[in-house]
């Protein structure tokens, strides 16, 4: 359930015109603002709040908002703005903590298969295969059905979205090892395994920046899919996802306890996708260079 | 030859693999547990393993029972003693009727998208229709369902009738009644696969549009709509069928939230009830599905892609 726009090049037969270098577009800023908007919501919102995730109001069950609660209550009496507060913290969390976990472990793979090839290259590919023809969906849902702490979770999520990314580092790896200056290392006595995580990895950062941004809204969709499911996050941690399928049964008559959590959740994929893309079309041509 | 032994090899080994993982993590005898008055252990050993569930029974042994039960059509039973096969085929049936049409909405709402803004590219329809794609891959599906009941409930609600129907396949089996409560589902899978389309197809339609053989069907004196549609919509369908023919197969079991929010019961919703019920055999068996699903539908995109690349021998 990738949230990730598919990538339209430029038409065949048109050069794609040399892009003056610059930091980030209209559409990247506006992304990043609406990005740092969110985290300082999701960091600072909660502790601002009188009210906790366990408090209940028991003068105000499902109330829609007023000056004692912005955003509502839900039917047990919780103040639904600090609950949502919380859910997009912990939704920002996991799709950072997974995102740069999926990403770590695809360099890795991708740079020591690619730098080493050989039986290195083989087994790692074998895995990396393996883990694409699981239906990772039916795994995570089985484990994590046992499970109640939500870095369970995130480790689940991160172990299957690695994959296609150390393929591609693999690629590039492979293009990458006889260049010079890892020639040169090579000579100069360099240990190998020194030389993919000094020379090889810190040359494919562009591309992993962007990669980990676009794993960011995909780990952010599916914690919330699994939500949904009770698969998820569970109490007494909230999610946006588990407030969304908390809220959906409620949503026709008492719609404040739905709307919340799915617009920031809207907001959030749409802020993290605007400066995804934006990095994407800025390091794709180093990307596709050595290929 | 080698594909289909290839083929054969992937489905035994993903659906083996689903079973072992459901039998080692999850738990049929948790179903037992917390009931007045406590049935006696051997009696629930006993009724788990006729259905082949007991977890004190050998690994091995419940692995050959569930292989042999497959290899000759049987897909085992349930904790309580039903059939999977016989649930499974039904629930095919209801997952097929949904992903269908919700496939063929968005199919052609995506590539009538994508060639209307590959043809007017970077015009004001190319941008609104991107700006839309944008909106629709930012919303989950769980969202999206639930805003549309919202949305049929306001339409029903305004034009004073009960035409669209949130809940359910069928109220009486009517095609009229059939069609009522399929427009919501299928549009739920239809508008984020729309998008998606719409992207894959006008960046295909840009290429084609740009290369010499539809320059020279212009420069003969085609009119432009004939040579969109005869020369360039026909190539440009190409990668596009293929990705909607692996989605096809990935929906029949990855449908789970529409099926679930609109209450119709298929596979995908039955996999995740299966889940909590610890049913091993109903997952392992609807992965099983899955896996042939994915693959006949790797095989119809070759043959697709065979049948519309006009350099083919005629």
């Amino acid at each position: 359930m990738s949230a990730t726009l598919p990538d339209v090049s430029a038409p065949a037969g048109v050069p794609p015109a040399e892009p003056p270098p610059r930091m980030f577009s209209a559409t990247g800023i506006a992304g990043l603002a609406l990005l740092s908007f969110l985290g300082a919501l999701a960091v600072l919102g909660p502790i601002l709040i009188p009210w906790t995730a366990s408090d209940r109001d028991f003068e105000a069950f499902l109330q829609p908002p007023s000056a004692n609660h912005p955003f509502g209550t839900t039917a047990s009496g919780a103040d639904i703005l600090v609950l949502t507060l919380l859910g997009l913290r912990k939704s920002l969390v996991i799709g950072l903590v997974v995102a740069v976990a999926a990403t770590a472990v695809a360099a890795l793979v991708g740079a020591f298969a690619g730098y080493f090839l050989g039986w290195v290259d083989r087994t790692l590919m074998w895995v990396t295969d393996l883990l694409l023809v699981i239906p990772a969906f039916l795994v995570v849902a089985v484990v994590s059905s046992g499970q109640d702490r939500w870095i369970a979770l995130v480790v689940l999520l991160a172990a299957f979205m690695w994959m296609v990314t150390a393929k591609a580092v693999r690629g590039v790896t492979i293009a990458m090892r006889d260049r010079e200056y890892v020639r040169a290392a090579r000579f100069m006595g360099v240990p190998a395994h020194r030389i993919v995580l000094r020379h090889v990895i810190p040359n494919l950062a562009s591309l992993l920046v962007a990669d980990a941004t676009v794993n960011v809204s995909a780990a952010i969709l599916a914690e919330t899919t699994l939500s949904y499911f009770g698969f998820g996050v569970v109490p007494p941690d909230v999610s946006l996802g588990s407030l969304i399928a908390d809220g959906a049964p409620t949503a026709l008559y008492a719609p404040w306890t739905f709307w919340w959590a799915a617009g920031l959740l809207i907001a959030l994929i749409i802020a993290v996708n605007l400066v995804g893309d934006d990095l994407r079309d800025r390091f794709d041509p180093a990307l596709r260079a050595p290929q | 030859m080698v594909r289909l032994v290839n083929y054969a090899a992937l489905i035994v080994v993903a659906s083996s693999l689903a079973w072992l993982l459901a039998a080692v993590t999850l738990d049929p005898r948790a179903n037992y547990a917390g009931r007045t008055p406590a049935p006696a252990v051997a009696v629930v050993d006993a009724a788990l393993s006729e259905a082949n569930l007991n977890d004190k029974d050998p690994l091995l042994d419940r692995y050959l029972t569930w292989v042999s039960g497959m290899a000759r059509g049987d897909f085992g039973r349930t904790w309580d003693g039903a059939g999977v096969g016989a649930d499974l085929a039904e629930r095919a049936g209801v997952t097929l009727r949904l992903v269908t049409a919700g496939l063929a909405v968005g199919a052609l709402l995506g590539v009538a998208v994508g060639t209307l803004a590959a043809v007017g590219h970077r015009g004001w329809f190319d941008r609104l229709s991107g700006g839309v794609v944008f909106l629709l891959l930012a919303v989950p599906a769980v969202v999206l369902a639930n805003v549309l009941i919202i949305g049929a409930v306001w339409f029903n609600d305004t034009t004073g009738t009960r035409f669209l129907m949130v809940s359910g396949e069928f109220t009486d089996g009517g095609p009229l009644d059939r069609l009522r409560h399929v427009v919501l589902p299928a549009l739920t899978l239809a508008l984020p696969l729309a998008a998606i389309v719409s992207r894959y197809h006008r960046s295909a339609m840009l290429d084609v549009l740009n290369a010499d053989y539809v320059r020279t069907a212009r420069a003969k004196g085609l009119s432009r709509r004939k040579v969109v549609v005869r020369h360039a919509l026909r190539t440009a369908l190409i990668p596009t069928t293929t990705y909607l023919t692996f989605t096809f197969g990935a929906l029949l079991v990855g449908a789970t939230i529409t099926e679930t929010v609109f209450g119709w019961h298929g596979l995908g919703q039955r996999l995740i009830s299966a889940i909590v019920t610890s049913d091993v055999n109903t997952v392992a068996g609807i992965t099983a599905i899955a896996a042939v699903a994915l693959v006949l539908c790797a095989a119809v995109a070759e043959v697709l892609q065979r049948m519309l690349n006009p350099g083919r021998p005629r």
